[in-house]
């Protein structure tokens, strides 16, 4: 097992024209989206407007209605899930452990893609163990049970896991849902540092300004289809706001990332569904 | 490394109880062939009375019991896993009733109790798995470990009323297996044990194959996908090697209540959540608890014997009331 960030092949995953449907309601309509790879893409959108749908889709826990996710050119449906495993990673929102399962413990389910009936554990998962332990800041905890750790700190504990899993492309539904500021960089910063490290990183997030300062793209989503996709800075306007919420917004530039700050200031007094594009004005710089 | 050494916390304890349970399994009995009479056959000696009580009776049932243990210990631990439930137990929720109604209705219908008994088992024991399963998955049922048990109670309570209801109607089934129907490993053979033993391995076999990925599922069905296994498929395995091992084990001993739940109970304590190494201690505590049992069973009403299933539930009912009354349920 290599490290991800030799390869040199980035593997691409896309939909295309991609619904997915809870029962008989679409809750994702003919999308077309595309992940960069090595970068970190961030999917926002007002509640219920399909963001962990379409994560679960790209991460098959849900079979698309019509359309496909393709990895590298192939239907992901048609890939045997456990090598799916070995390529994309997943850790879904409120994720649950049993009681006195220790960190270590946890991280090293990550590893069971890449073992079977035949290939038990070897020095590899151990390593990968220990390398995902290190990226989470979490070698003095290793041995902690998960109830007796913080929020930050057991939320840095599945990423773990998920990172053990040494995939190349690695999401995250609302990683950051209920902790404090504080816990929220832990868990940012590390992502960051996994996207440095040549991971392709996809989040949920439901802050915007959180979404523009640690994202390099991003996907906004108002009721299951894109309503603008790019560069958080290039994307993010007072129509895009307004489209997505429906709240009259002022954004402003982050004085010392640069990155785009959004500033709500009222509701809108007619909310407006029309469709914004990706050409709407840049924010200030 | 910890995690040996976590294992190693468990495997000693439950390896050294099984020994001792085992050589007494051997020395002691309800007749008058005392310790000191059968320890000279187990050193190879002995008078006649004495090698043939030791090896002819002692010898197989402690070995029936060693079988039974193994099969009841592994599918608590399984069963639990697959319901996350601390208190699903083979005998609880109704697996046991439903394997033993099975053979019950099998005999009353004419079939001879050791060939056909482990298969027509295995099929009640999966009837009365599904049914407990699907009752705690219904909504709202899943967040409450205790429903699990009313509803396998229930079943459990059902299965044993119509077993009755059958035997009364045929004196001579009764006859047959008064004693089978609560549960003993007295006067068991070699033959009972080989006409079972496939079914118990075949079940060993899927329990050990199925445990990544049903420890991966105590996650949750997500976390499990996103690892790369198929939920439904891991839980058809896991109530497969469940109804294997429990119909195995009540066609040889007859419903044997609590082993399931005590064991992983202990287990636990011993070496923590993980399923794997629950497994492996199981597999020497599953044993160990019904030799003790059976062996205890032997000495309290002397020189009558009380039946397994009434002792393991000597054994078991205080643990159970243990665990429904700790301030909170362990979450699986």
């Amino acid at each position: 097992m290599k490290p991800v960030n030799t390869m040199t092949e980035a593997r691409r995953l896309e939909t295309a024209s991609l619904t997915l449907a809870h029962g008989h309601t679409p809750v994702v309509r003919e999308l077309d989206v595309e992940l960069p790879p090595h970068r970190v893409t961030a999917i926002v959108g007002p509640n219920g407007c399909g963001k962990s749908t379409l994560l679960s889709g790209l991460a098959r826990l849900l079979a698309p209605r019509e359309g496909a996710v393709l990895l590298n050119g192939r239907e992901l449906a048609s890939i045997s899930t456990r090598e799916v495993a070995r390529t994309v990673g997943l850790l879904p929102q409120s994720a649950t452990a049993p009681d006195g399962l220790t960190v270590r413990d946890l991280v090293r389910y990550g590893r069971q893609p890449h073992q079977g009936l035949l290939r038990q554990w070897s020095k590899a998962d151990a390593e990968a163990v220990e390398a995902a332990l290190d990226a989470a800041d979490l070698r003095e905890l290793a041995d902690r049970r998960l109830e007796t750790l913080s929020g930050g700190q057991r939320q840095r504990a599945w990423i773990a896991m998920a990172v053990a899993q040494d995939t190349e492309i690695l999401m995250l539904d609302e990683p950051t849902s209920a902790l404090d500021i504080g816990h929220q960089l832990e868990v940012l910063e590390m992502v960051r540092g996994l996207a440095a490290r040549g991971r392709t990183v996809v989040l949920v997030l439901h802050d915007l300004t959180t979404a523009c300062r640690y994202a390099d793209h991003m996907l906004a989503l108002s009721d299951g289809r894109i309503v603008a996709q790019g560069a958080p800075a290039e994307i993010m306007t007072p129509d895009l706001v307004r489209a997505l919420y429906g709240v009259e917004s002022t954004i402003l530039t982050d004085p010392v990332h640069g990155t785009p700050v959004v500033c709500p200031t009222a509701l809108a007094v007619a909310p407006e569904p029309a469709s914004v594009t990706s050409e709407a004005v840049p924010a200030a710089t | 490394m910890t995690l040996r050494k976590t294992l190693l916390r468990g495997l000693l304890p439950a390896s050294g109880v099984l020994l001792v349970v085992a050589v007494a399994g051997l020395l002691v009995g309800a007749g008058d062939i005392g310790p000191a009479r059968a320890a000279e056959v187990v050193l190879g000696g002995g008078d006649a009375d004495a090698r043939f009580t030791v090896l002819e009776l002692r010898l197989p049932r402690t070995v029936v019991a060693i079988a039974v243990g193994v099969a009841l210990g592994v599918a608590g631990a399984v069963l639990q896993a697959t319901a996350r439930n601390p208190l699903a137990e083979p005998g609880l929720l109704g697996v046991s009733a439903g394997a033993s109604f099975a053979v019950v209705l099998a005999i009353v219908l004419g079939a001879s109790a050791t060939t056909v008994a482990p298969y027509v088992a295995v099929l009640g024991a999966a009837a009365g798995c599904l049914l407990a399963l699907g009752a705690a998955r219904l909504r709202g049922a899943g967040d409450d470990p205790v429903r699990l048990v009313l509803a396998g109670a229930a079943f459990s309570g059902l299965m044993g009323a119509a077993s009755s209801v059958l035997l009364l109607a045929n004196q001579r089934a009764a006859d047959e297996i008064r004693f089978w129907t609560v549960g003993s490993v007295a006067g068991r053979d070699t033959d009972d044990l080989l006409a079972v033993l496939p079914v118990l391995l075949l079940g060993l076999v899927v329990a050990v194959a199925v445990s990544p990925a049903l420890s991966a599922l105590t996650l949750g069905d997500d976390v499990a996908t996103g690892l790369g296994h198929r939920p439904r498929r891991v839980r058809a395995a896991a109530v497969t090697s469940v109804a294997l091992l429990v119909g195995g084990a009540t066609a040889i001993a007859g419903p044997v209540a609590f082993v399931g739940l005590v064991v992983p109970f202990v287990a636990r304590a011993l070496v923590g959540p993980d399923l794997r190494r629950l497994l492996a201690v199981s597999v020497l505590l599953g044993p160990a608890v019904v030799l003790l049992a059976d062996v205890v069973s032997r000495l309290v009403v002397r020189p009558y014997e009380m039946p397994l299933g009434v002792m393991t539930a000597l054994f078991g009912a205080p643990v159970l009331v243990a665990v429904v009354r700790s301030s909170r349920l362990p979450a699986l």
